[in-house]
């Protein structure tokens, strides 16, 4: 209807008197906007730092959302699987940090191994490490993962894949929760660095051990900003991955048109377990940083983040690099909004609502393409 | 540590057995003359009635299997509605277990409120599922200009009256304006439902003293009738809510459509979790469960529900109505130029599975007695799905056997590692339960029984009209084949 010229517009409108009627829907819709917007507005004319207090915490959600995202937006624009094992390789990846620091003490490697070593210089590398080696052993799990369960799938009917997926996912899950596994229990998460926490109340201060906050103060901390940082620099790093490398090129073709792709000398197979694999790299590294922000780790801790991951990139347009991080921040403070001036327990159905709202709205998410004909 | 290698060839034993009963009533409802039929039908029963039935000490099918069957009856409802939907129609939904949450609820606080002296909850949530399915049948109607009068005189709405007759006047309105219109139509429903049932229900528990007194109204045959009255509202709701619901979002493409009814399913629980707090539903008890429901469902509504699911899922599979929806699924365009209205079929396929979903939640309500919102998390959620497609997409056949051994077999798996492995068993069985999902899934991706069917389920032989060409040129005889095989 939207490409449709004036012409038949009109004479659509007059054979479909209906159409007219559009406001209707736009009415209601705007009504809703209004009373989100009014009961933004009041709350921040109440208490603004308690509301930048509640919107930063939501850009911390969101920034791990996105990680997450990006790995189920890549891997559905090219295999067009919703990948449910996802949430549970960030899952992994969280457990896999918790290994490194609480049993093996890996973070602490560069105060033994490089002694002169200024003690700040050592913490980042020894974090460093840690991420890295969760999102490699991630990476591996993926691969395995796709090999196994998908890969014999590719031509078999799409919900076969997806159940399998389902069937992965149950199978992380409660082999994690086997007692000599990572047993059921919540188990509380040691960080690899000191937690700094900063407030802002003219200008910059950091905030001493066992010194209460100056009233009206906004509060964020260091693990904000590496989340932050993080989160940034991977949505850089993938940018430049996909459109200015050739294995970019190639997972863009593949994303297309896999058999055009395959007579172009493109090895399909090897761009999807690639596209697996960095996906998995970056839940890895979400995974980690959200047991930071988070300290309490569990075999199940990964189903809901990765479905609102899920959420976040169908909102902002499956296949979408920008639109994953948009979408994530939109669930990220659609969640804490909720937490903050509705109810806890809503935030879930809050965060769907937008998410049907929205697909309403643009049936193709924010940043989505319009629908091909089907050929 | 010993094998338990009695227990284990037990469960298979039973699940062979409880596969063959399925087949049996298959079978039974088959192809032979109406007395045949319900013989048949009251032999499947009968048989299962006695091995309920406890003789001294002795009892084939104990509690637990009892349970199991009951649940396994449930299951085959839900996953038949999920076939409807996804199988035969082609919209991938993952909401079904939303709408088998609501039914549950639904029927739940009605039979909660009678049994604790309440009779508002019949009427307020009869009222309202009546009301409700006016507006959705009457505005309806409007649009096609008929039921004007009707409508009006029941809601007594000169606004309402006015807004059925721009959709009846204005063809072709945007869906969302429409949703708009029902929404504000159901909203109104439900308002006038609770001011006009609650004094209704005052009324009549003055009529009758108290309604608590174990007298008239507590006894046998009024409480199952209260209990079927449940059990329809409940599934109507979950039917009504899903036309609500599915008018706007089945727009969407399918893997779409999948997450949006993945999130109603989130929302339902989510908001189950609130009853008593942001909803006011107090006895429900919010996330700590609602409990004190009382277990009305025997096995003979089980069966009754069973039977009932089946046959109306065959007649409609195989009538116009189920061939048009099935076009849906193979080809949307071509259906177009055939003349399909594919947004009406889209929207009565989900709404009849969601039918379907909320009358299981009524029996599994009252079987269990007890209902909680864990129990309809998204994940259990996958079940129905995983059913359908193990037993088949588009195999009836399929779906029921998967129900009743998908169940068996689970439960078989429990009992079997629990003397293995004690404690961690449920775990395991569900290390090893999504192994077998792996294996079948990457050994038979067309579900176990393909498209086969069985009995009663089979496609049937059309006598030939006797307009059509073919009956006047040829002789009715045996190599007339129906048509489309």
């Amino acid at each position: 209807m939207a490409q449709a010229s004036i012409s038949q517009k009109s004479s659509l409108a007059a054979r479909r008197p209906g159409a007219r009627f559009a406001w209707i829907g736009q009415g209601f819709l705007l009504l809703l906007a209004l009373g989100v917007v009014y009961i933004l507005v009041t709350s921040f004319l109440k208490d603004p730092m308690l509301f930048a207090q509640v919107v930063l915490s939501g850009l911390q959600l969101g920034f791990v959302y996105a990680l997450i995202a990006l790995g189920y937006t890549m891997v559905y624009g090219i295999v067009r699987l919703i990948n449910f094992a996802h949430g549970d390789v960030f899952m992994v990846g969280a457990f896999v940090s918790y290994y490194a620091v609480a049993r093996f003490q890996l973070h602490l490697w560069p105060q033994l191994v490089l002694k002169g070593l200024s003690p700040g210089a050592a913490v980042v590398i020894g974090s460093v490490t840690v991420m890295l080696l969760s999102m490699l052993v991630c990476m591996a799990l993926a691969v395995v993962i796709e090999r196994v369960a998908y890969k014999p799938l590719r031509d078999a009917p799409r919900i076969a894949a997806l159940i399998t997926a389902i069937g992965v996912s149950f199978f992380l899950e409660y082999y994690g929760a086997l007692n000599f596994v990572f047993s059921p229990r919540f188990i509380p998460y040691q960080r690899p660095f000191e937690v700094v926490t900063f407030y802002v109340n003219n200008g910059i201060h950091q905030l001493q051990p066992g010194q209460a906050p100056p009233s009206g103060s906004l509060l964020f901390s260091n693990i904000f900003l590496i989340i932050m940082v993080a989160s940034i620099g991977m949505q850089v790093v993938l940018q430049y991955l996909v459109r200015r490398t050739k294995i970019g090129k190639a997972m863009r073709a593949s994303s297309v048109d896999k058999a055009t792709a395959r007579l172009m000398g493109i090895n399909v197979d090897g761009i999807i377990s690639f596209t697996f694999a960095l996906g998995a790299a970056f839940a890895g590294l979400g995974g980690v940083l959200y047991a930071i922000a988070y300290p309490s780790i569990n075999t199940l801790m990964g189903v809901l983040p990765g479905l609102k991951a899920f959420v976040a990139a169908v909102l902002g347009g499956i296949g979408s690099i920008p639109g994953a991080f948009v979408g994530a921040l939109i669930m990220g403070q659609a969640e804490a909004l909720t937490m903050g001036y509705i109810s806890t327990p809503m935030r879930d159905a809050v965060a769907f609502t937008i998410l049907i709202l929205v697909l309403l709205v643009r049936p193709r998410g924010i940043f989505g393409e319009p629908e091909q004909e089907k050929a | 540590m010993t094998f338990n290698l009695q227990f284990l060839v037990f469960s298979v034993l039973k699940i062979v057995a409880v596969l063959a009963w399925v087949y049996f009533v298959l079978w039974a409802l088959g192809r032979k003359p109406l007395w045949a039929k319900l013989v048949g039908i009251a032999v499947a029963f009968g048989v299962v009635q006695l091995a309920l039935t406890k003789v001294g000490d002795f009892q084939v099918m104990n509690d637990f299997d009892r349970g199991l069957l009951f649940q396994a009856c449930a299951m085959t409802m839900v996953a038949l509605g999920l076939n409807l939907i996804y199988g035969f129609n082609g919209q991938f939904s993952l909401g079904q277990w939303g709408f088998y949450g609501l039914g549950a609820y639904a029927a739940a606080d009605i039979t909660y409120r009678w049994v604790n002296g309440d009779a508002s909850g019949v009427f307020v949530a009869g009222l309202g599922v009546l009301l409700g399915g006016a507006m959705i049948l009457g505005v309806g109607r409007l649009a096609s200009g008929v039921f004007v009068a009707g409508l009006g005189v029941l809601l007594g709405g000169a606004m309402i009256l006015g807004v059925g007759r721009l959709v009846k006047r204005y063809k072709g309105m945007p869906i969302l304006s429409q949703f708009t219109l029902y929404l504000i139509g159901a909203v109104l429903a439900g308002f006038l439902a609770v001011v006009i049932g609650n004094p209704i229900a005052r009324a009549f528990a003055g009529g009758f003293g108290t309604v608590a007194a174990p007298g008239i109204l507590q006894s046998v045959p009024i409480q199952q009738a209260v209990f079927l009255l449940a059990v329809l509202i409940g599934g109507v709701f979950a039917a009504e809510i899903s036309f609500l619901f599915g008018l706007p979002v089945l727009t969407l493409g399918s893997d779409y459509f999948g997450i949006a009814t993945l999130g109603f399913s989130i929302v339902v629980q989510t908001l189950m979790v609130n009853t008593d707090t942001l909803l006011p539903f107090p006895e429900m008890k919010g996330g700590r469960g609602m409990i004190g429901i009382p277990k009305w469902t025997t096995w003979a509504w089980a069966f009754i529900f069973l039977m009932f699911a089946i046959i109306v899922m065959r007649n409609l599979i195989y009538s116009s109505t189920g061939r048009a929806i099935m076009s849906v699924r193979e080809d949307e365009t071509a259906g177009k130029a055939m003349g399909v209205d594919i947004a009406h079929y889209k929207l009565l396929s989900f709404v009849i599975g969601s039918l379907f979903a909320g009358l299981a939640g009524g029996i599994y309500a009252h079987y269990i007695g007890f209902l909680s919102p864990g129990t309809f998390d998204f994940i259990v959620g996958f079940n129905p799905l995983i059913i359908v497609v193990f037993g088949g997409l588009g195999s009836m056949t399929g779906t029921i056997a998967a129900s009743f051994g998908w169940l068996f077999f689970l439960e078989g798996l429990l009992r079997v590692l629990l003397g293995q492995l004690g404690t961690e068993a449920p775990t395991w069985r569900y290390v090893l339960y999504p192994i077998t999902l792996l294996l079948l899934m990457l050994l038979r991706p067309q579900g176990l029984l393909g498209n086969v069917e069985w009995g009663f389920l089979k496609r049937p032989i059309y006598p030939p009209r006797k307009d059509s060409p073919a009956a006047t040129a040829a002789p009715p005889g045996g190599e007339l084949q129906p048509a489309g095989e």
